[in-house]
């Protein structure tokens, strides 16, 4: 059945409050299973061996003392997975990042793995098998790797996006170029100009559950894979390939996920796992360390970024350019081109271009990261606009709302915005009480901008009524926070019954159609839609059982609030007929009630957040602590005001990690140097204030019920503000995230000595 | 399993017995070999906090501890929290008050909070704070742990519970 | 007819659906296949459409083929 998808205002009764999650009981008694939380009959434990050296050729494996250890079941190398890629390079490259070819592309690049009756035996098996490597020159820099004396690591890789195509291959796979207008006219109008040219370092989603699975293969091609991830029917798919399996004999259930934010978009262990227990014959458990997270599963870029803005004494932006290079770790990523696309989103600029250059280094290969490619162009481009501010003596605010890109504006990436809450946002910043609070010594405050999409994607799901008119509810999209609880309350409205009579499960590969993978801020705005389209097909199906019920045509029939009425005044003796009532016939007016939908949730909107931040800086130690900080995103609509809150402040955290401590530090040779949370400072409780939130809800036109997106969004704000905030409090523009006490220090001693 | 040693230890109130390797931690044994497996391991290394439990009501990290270190001790687990069907308050709160996402830090954070209130049942924000400083949460920004914290702990002096 | 804009290149192709710009397209610019290949989405009149190649295309719309997103 054909639904229609445009927004419709109405009055909610359930959509909006602050209900209880039905996973919550479960997830704080420790009864709630996650990926390393399941055992099998004769499990197995699985763990890989990795490769030392940041770049080697793996001249020879010998598994022959490991295999004959007591009590191991299987060792596998690169020739237990044999290429089946079929052409496909970007599969291939999935393939080698799970398990070494031929050579070591970084720290951490698993080589071999085994699979033995119990960890210890595991530990030892490890250490028997004997690996040869020749070790060649590496770069980890992303500038560095640009560089034409640089180490090439790929022979065949030739930058495409440049013309003519170069002769010779480099550590660039691509470049991309975007914008419109006439930057060198927009430049000669302006007042001032403005260059920086700025730098981020990687960092890690730092999900607190390390990647688990447990995986067993059948000798007649029948699978099971129980794991922790973001999209269990794209895992599925990308393992059946690799393993040469039928999708639909394996099976993916998704356990429930303690955190992913884009790192649990891709295979690392799962193949490796299955592969393991396809040889033993044994289900095997593979659970990574958290040294193997840091070393081998997919952070996000470093990048070093060049902006120039040009603006006149009024404050209109007249040009704006930037060129960016992402690091995407060991294999070839579109990350600069997302920044390039996200670097200017957020505003109406008549002239502007980016570049950007997508590069390989010796280091993991690069995942996506909650609004991936933006926080670090956002970066660039909100402390420059700050300084922009500064020269013509407007306030940062004001020049921002200036060039505020609308419904009407052409993006920077080409279509024309449609309604979009950026403007509504900065409006809110403009009037909140925190930019009137007093500041304290040392105190400085910032703002910043940030722009991310939302997907859509292939969305299934499965609405079932049982007897007693409760509610299944099945969708394919997973809970990484909350969102049993949104899909419960949509359908709970759309039925007109309580949120108490709808549970929601998270359907595994085998019993329903395929879902995209739960990125792209996609879970609410797609299972959304099909969720309200299940409920709306469910019902015509309680119309036409009330109908045969009183035995009048269905036309007469409309659903009011959970009851089927029959309308008309030859009709007015007959009682309505609830939910519940038409449940419990069903068996004898047609069977099972249900109602299901299958749909590409297309028309996701744009997401756009308005951050503040007040930090102090110690002089003495060059530490910032945040002492007060408020988001302001659209959320189009909040389904549950707590999980959309709860997505805001999560975010903001997220960034003021990014800002002020996390980052990948290699040494010369090649290696992490700390992978862990010790090192890999993640912030804790006592380093955060609370975070003041407020949503706004421009609705999105192409959802029914206004949604747009809104896990990833404020992630790209914190960088830019806590930069600004800290050169407001210091005089310090700092240009090198994060922005840690020993570089804040650097930079402040700097501003002594100058 | 080579080296593997009895441990007599009370678990969640009752008595239970198991035989792990020596240099096996408590984080371990409990999850694969009493199956408790509310018990998180996020990293191993005593930084994240997700494996914390009581050991004769003292808080650590079971992953720092061996699991030979129990015998003769109290253990006490995110699934000795409730009593029955009655959730703790700590429990209720953090549910009312959406103060989990994805939830692998909450049986953590629970069992560090439920400490935290035993020995100072009026804890102000900066003490929560600091007191909960050893468990990560990559989810929340922990705004919605400490007034789910603060709520319980009012809760509990209303009726003068520990 | 519509127009199909990349960066500053602008052309008038005439296609009522995706699937018939895509072909289009294809005729006039081989290699698009590449791009294709490695994902494209389609915006039209503002809506971005990521992978029905089945929508209709409304006279005079405003297309951009842009990069197929992915997130995090």
């Amino acid at each position: 059945m054909a639904h229609d998808n445009r927004y419709v205002e109405k009055d909610y009764k359930v959509v909006g409050s602050r209900v209880k999650r039905p996973d919550g009981v479960d997830k704080v008694t420790g009864k709630a299973r996650y990926g390393a939380d399941a055992s099998a009959p004769g499990g197995l434990v699985g763990r890989v061996l990795r490769s030392p050296h940041p770049h080697a050729q793996i001249v020879k494996i010998n598994t022959a003392k490991a295999e004959k250890l007591k009590g191991v079941k299987a060792v596998i190398t690169s020739a237990d997975l044999p290429d089946l890629t079929n052409g496909d390079q970007g599969m291939a490259h999935i393939l080698e990042n799970c398990m070494a070819r031929g050579r070591a592309l970084y720290d951490g690049h698993a080589v071999a793995a085994v699979a033995a009756i119990d960890e210890q035996t595991a530990a030892k098996a490890l250490k028997l098998i004997d690996v040869k490597y020749k070790k060649l020159p590496h770069v980890t820099d992303v500038d560095e790797a640009m560089k034409p004396d640089a180490p090439v690591l790929h022979a065949k890789m030739f930058t495409r996006g440049v013309d003519p195509a170069p002769t010779k291959a480099s550590n660039i796979s691509a470049r991309t170029q975007m914008g419109y207008g006439d930057v060198d006219a927009g430049f000669a109008e302006a007042d001032v100009i403005v260059e920086r040219t700025y730098k981020t370092e990687q960092t890690h989603q730092g999900y607190i559950e390390p990647h688990a699975c447990l995986a067993s293969v059948n000798p007649d091609g029948t699978a099971e894979l129980w794991v922790t991830t973001q999209g269990h029917f794209t895992f599925r798919n990308v393992c059946s390939t690799l393993l040469g399996l039928d999708i639909a004999k394996l099976k993916v259930t998704s356990s429930e996920i303690g955190g992913g934010f884009g790192g649990k978009t891709h295979v690392w262990a799962e193949p490796v796992a299955l592969a393991l227990s396809r040889k033993a014959n044994r289900p095997v458990k593979l659970v990574m360390s958290r040294e193997e997270v840091f070393r081998a599963s997919g952070p996000t870029s470093s990048t070093s970024i060049d902006v120039k803005m040009g603006a006149k004494k009024d404050g209109t932006i007249t040009a704006a350019v930037a060129e960016m290079r992402y690091q995407g770790g060991a294999f070839p990523g579109t990350w600069a081109m997302l920044g390039c696309m996200t670097a200017f989103a957020c505003y109406d600029i008549k002239n502007n271009k980016t570049i950007g250059w997508d590069v390989v280094v010796n280091r993991p290969k690069v995942a996506a990261y909650r609004a991936p490619s933006a926080p670090m162009a956002a970066f660039a481009v909100e402390s420059t606009i700050d300084l922009v501010a500064k020269e013509i003596g407007k306030s940062p605010i004001d020049v921002r709302l200036k060039n505020v890109a609308r419904e009407g504006t052409q993006a920077p990436y080409g279509p024309t915005y449609g309604p979009i809450g950026i403007e509504n946002t900065l409006e809110a910043v403009k009037a909140h009480p925190h930019m009137r609070a007093k500041l304290k010594k040392n105190q400085g405050r910032g703002i910043a901008c940030g722009f991310w999409f939302n997907i859509g994607g292939q969305t299934c799901v499965d609405l079932n009524i049982g007897a007693d008119g409760t509610v299944n509810l099945s969708v394919g999209t997973v809970d990484v926070g909350g969102a049993r609880s949104s899909m419960a309350m949509i359908a709970a409205e759309e039925l007109g019954i309580s949120y108490e009579d709808v549970k929601t499960n998270i359907g595994d590969t085998a019993s329903l159609g395929h879902n995209d993978t739960t990125e792209g801020s996609r879970g609410t705005f797609s299972s959304g839609m099909a969720t309200i389209f299940a409920a709306r097909d469910a019902i015509q199906v309680l119309k036409q059982r009330a109908a045969k019920m009183w035995g009048i045509p269905v036309e007469d029939v409309e659903w009011q609030d959970g009851e089927a009425v029959a309308i008309g005044k030859m009709h007015d003796n007959l009682p309505a007929l609830s939910l519940k009532e038409i449940a419990a016939k069903a068996g004898r007016t047609g069977g099972p009630i249900a109602g299901h939908n299958e749909v590409v949730a297309d028309g996701a909107g744009m997401g756009f957040a308005s951050h503040i931040c007040d930090v102090e800086v110690d002089p003495e130690t060059g530490r910032s602590q945040i002492v007060r900080y408020t988001v302001v995103q659209d959320a189009g609509k909040a389904i549950h005001p707590d999980y959309v809150e709860g997505q805001f402040q999560g975010a903001a955290a997220q960034g003021i990690g990014w800002a002020l401590n996390e980052e990948y530090i290699y040494g010369d040779d090649g290696r992490l140097q700390n992978p862990g949370f010790l090192d890999y400072r993640i912030p804790v409780c006592s380093d955060m204030p609370f975070i003041d939130t407020k949503i706004l809800e421009v609705p999105n036109p192409n959802h029914p019920y206004g949604i747009r997106g809104v896990g990833e969004t404020s992630i790209v704000p914190p960088l830019g503000a806590v930069g600004n905030a800290i050169a407001n409090a210091t005089g310090v523009r700092m240009t090198h995230a994060p922005m840690s006490p020993p570089r804040v220090l650097a930079a402040l001693d700097a501003q002594d000595a100058g | 399993m080579s080296n593997a040693t009895l441990v007599s230890t009370v678990v969640n109130g009752d008595a239970v017995q198991f035989a792990c390797p020596t240099d096996e931690s408590l984080m371990s044994a409990l999850r694969d070999r009493v199956g408790l497996t509310g018990v998180k391991e996020g990293c191993g290394t005593g930084d994240c906090g997700a494996c914390s439990v009581t050991l004769d009501g003292q808080l650590v990290c079971s992953c720092l501890v061996l699991g030979v270190e129990a015998e003769g001790k109290e253990v006490e687990t995110v699934e000795g929290l409730a009593n029955g069907d009655q959730l703790h308050p700590l429990q209720e709160k953090f549910i009312e008050h959406a103060a989990l996402q994805c939830g692998i830090c909450t049986p953590g954070f629970l069992v560090a909070a439920k400490a935290l209130l035993k020995r100072n049942p009026n804890p102000n924000e900066t003490e929560i704070r600091y007191a909960l400083a050893g468990n990560l949460c990559r989810c929340t920004g922990y705004d919605k742990i400490v007034r789910a914290v603060q709520a319980a702990a009012k809760d509990m002096r209303n009726k003068g519970r520990r | 007819m519509i127009r199909v804009g990349d960066g500053p290149e602008s052309i008038e192709v005439g296609a009522e659906s995706v699937a018939e710009l895509m072909q289009a397209l294809l005729l006039r610019y081989p290699d698009l296949q590449e791009h294709l290949d490695r994902g494209v989405a389609v915006s039209i009149n503002g809506q971005i459409f990521r992978d029905d190649w089945t929508v209709a295309i409304p006279n005079d719309a405003e297309v951009y083929l842009i990069p197929r997103i992915e997130g995090g």
